[in-house]
């Protein structure tokens, strides 16, 4: 074993003893326990599980090298993925609370009185999940392959024993503290080597104003030398962006809003105590996201301008180990075009402006993993990050494993089917679905749906299109009623789902500015899918009768404030 | 009867209140992300802060600054309300 084998080794042992500690310290004894950590989770510790929860393999690995080839268009993802808490504190989190029951499709089907509401919304809340949670398990065992030579199959497995440890034991509970460990591995990983770059390029400590300085013994500017760097080989400006307006606004608010809507990040917020830290809550979770989020933008710069000086016109025999490391695993490629033995990396415009053909291909997957390699950092950082991204893979799927486990044990079982379970009986249930979950979600880790690229759309667009307008409308509408609710959900998740199946399976060749609708692509297509549910729920709700009585004091007694004193329901037994 | 009626009405103000608030930051959190982030990016990115070009700035930096501050400014706003309809 080489020295970063055995740091890598080391730190992820390490780690995995801590959360594995932390779920025997912290498992749940209830069903209140399992499935919102007995509604008593500090608002702090609160957003820091939020924060980990949401941050997933793609936003710790994949994000910061995603934007490094896409330049300014990559905003949409750091404005998409934030700017969705903004709506949860503002407009779900503190009312959904205060409704006081464990799920999403608990609320639906209470203010909408209907057992179909409450299917429509478990069905949608099982899909969205297990599209998402696919994608965490093969985050784990792509780690593992890369860092300690393991196979995937394999890195797959040990990410399930962790995960079965600490979701089927600890539940809600185990979860939220091995979250809050979580974070601190992930944000000390990936801030670590962000700040060691930061110092080496622009000589600030600071990322975020690294990012926008200048070089280290020169007056230009980062920005501006990457920027001539990337057209002088016939790429794009790195600051100029490519997506249509109205593209760019649809796929923006499309994440946004299924950020929003999104059920294992909605149901964090039932494990505090009141509205209040409800909110609090919100606010904590984005401060420790956007600590993240606002430094991705800084690697992406750094990771860029790195790779463009470093690999250009080198000799292929002096290319340093990080490059011949990557060229075994496949995620970088070179192919000597002209023959002259040295790497040439241009862009689209090169033939126009007389540059030699591209012959280097890089995985945008690798960008972060690669980063502390190709800035020579010493080799316990590089196993810090692999220890990072296991955090985030393994936090975001046990938080979307334990959404699934709640939907069928309390939503379907419990509620829909065998009302008279009791409790301990309900518990037994979840933990059996929880672990069930982490088998199929294994299962798929190892042989991941073909469609793998397109699922993140998938996941958002149909939170977006099926989940934000209907909690919406149950807060701000006393008017709204159950045929508008359902026949909203049902026609917006449908349209939204039917196109994404379309561009992204049926017809892929179609998939272009060309043939999308107003010139909307598949990721942004969930924004159209949440107007047609609110049209559609609104023309039927007119034409249908208005809710009962009970419902507009439901609603009254979610937009109340909380009384001083005043304790919200823990469970509904 | 008449602490009832004057209860319910206060209940109403607050919501109001709530709703008036949540419409002023929503309207923040849209200038600077859709406005500033994606519409007006190019006419902002004219405009140069040190290595930044505006716009790029607000698409890549800016708008995840003002979202957390909007959510700090909401907590205090909903707890002075909650306080004062407490009496």
């Amino acid at each position: 074993m080489d020295p970063v084998q055995v740091w890598t080794l080391g730190i992820v042992i390490v780690t995995f003893a801590l959360y594995i500690g932390i779920a025997i310290w912290s498992r749940a004894a209830s069903t209140g326990e399992f499935f919102v950590a007995g509604k008593g989770v500090p608002a702090v510790a609160n957003g820091m599980a939020t924060a980990a929860d949401w941050m997933s393999a793609a936003s710790f690995i994949s994000m910061a090298g995603i934007i490094s080839f896409a330049g300014r268009d990559g905003a949409k993802y750091l404005m998409g993925w934030t700017g969705g808490y903004v709506l949860l504190a503002l407009l779900l989190a503190p009312y959904l609370r205060k409704h006081g029951k464990f799920t999403v499709p608990d609320f639906v089907g209470d203010r909408y009185y209907s057992g179909v509401a409450r299917v429509t919304a478990v069905v949608c809340a099982l899909f969205v999940s297990f599209t998402y949670v696919c994608g965490q398990m093969q985050g784990v065992g792509l780690v593992f392959a890369r860092f300690l030579e393991i196979d995937v199959d394999k890195g797959v497995m040990i990410g399930m024993v962790i995960v079965f440890f600490y979701a089927v034991m600890g539940g809600m509970k185990g979860i939220t503290y091995t979250q809050v460990a979580q974070y601190c591995v992930l944000i000390f990983a990936f801030m670590v080597p962000a700040i060691f770059i930061s110092l080496q390029l622009t000589g600030s400590p600071i990322p975020q104003v690294g990012m926008g300085s200048q070089l280290v013994g020169s007056d230009v500017y980062l920005l501006d030398k990457l920027d001539q760097l990337s057209t002088d080989l016939g790429f794009r400006a790195y600051t100029e962006g490519t997506h249509s307006k109205l593209n760019l606004f649809c796929i923006v608010a499309a994440l946004m809003l299924g950020t929003a809507g999104l059920p294992h990040v909605i149901v964090r917020f039932y494990t505090v105590k009141s509205m209040k830290a409800a909110r609090i809550s919100a606010f904590w979770a984005l401060l420790f996201i956007a600590i993240l989020y606002t430094t991705a933008p800084a690697v992406s710069v750094f990771a860029r301008y790195n790779l463009l000086e470093t690999v250009q016109d080198m000799p292929h025999a002096e290319a340093p180990s990080w490059f011949t490391n990557w060229e075994k695993t496949g995620l970088i490629t070179w192919q000597d075009v002209n023959g002259d033995g040295k790497i040439q990396y241009t862009g689209d415009d090169a033939e126009a402006k007389g540059l030699p053909a591209n012959e280097l291909n890089v995985n945008r997957d690798i960008m972060v993993l690669a980063n502390p390699e190709i800035a020579q950092l010493p080799n316990w950082v590089i196993g810090l990050v692999a220890a990072g991204g296991l955090a985030a893979a393994l936090s975001t799927a046990a938080g979307l494993l334990l959404v699934i486990s709640t939907s069928v044990a309390h939503d379907l079982v419990k509620t829909t089917f065998l009302p008279d379970l009791s409790d301990k009986k309900e518990l037994l249930c979840a933990r059996i679905a929880a672990a069930g979950a982490v088998v199929v979600a294994g299962y798929f880790g190892m042989n991941p749906p073909d469609y793998v690229a397109a699922v993140v759309a998938f996941a958002f667009g149909l939170a977006a299109s099926s989940f934000f307008p209907v909690i919406i409308m149950g807060i701000f509408t006393k008017r709204m009623n159950r045929e508008g609710a359902v026949a909203g959900m049902i026609c917006g998740t449908l349209f939204t789902a039917l196109y994404i199946l379309y561009f992204v399976k049926i017809a892929p060749e179609k998939n272009n500015a060309e043939h999308w609708w107003f010139g909307i692509s598949p990721d942004g297509i969930g924004t159209l899918g949440m107007l047609i549910n609110f049209l559609v729920a609104a023309v039927v709700c007119a034409f249908t009768p208005k809710p009962p009585a009970e419902i507009s004091d439901l609603v009254d007694n979610i937009r109340a404030p909380q009384m001083d004193g005043e304790e919200l329901e823990i469970s509904d037994h | 009867m008449s602490e009832t009626k004057s209860k319910s009405l206060n209940k109403q103000e607050y919501w109001r209140a709530n709703l008036t608030w949540v419409g002023a930051l929503l309207a923040v959190w849209f200038l600077v992300s859709y406005g500033c982030g994606v519409l007006w990016v190019d006419q902002l990115d004219q405009i140069r802060i040190g290595g930044f070009r505006l716009g790029f700035w607000f698409a890549q930096q800016g708008s995840i600054y003002v979202f957390v501050v909007l959510i700090a400014v909401y907590v205090l706003v909903m707890q002075g309300l909650d306080r004062k309809f407490r009496g």
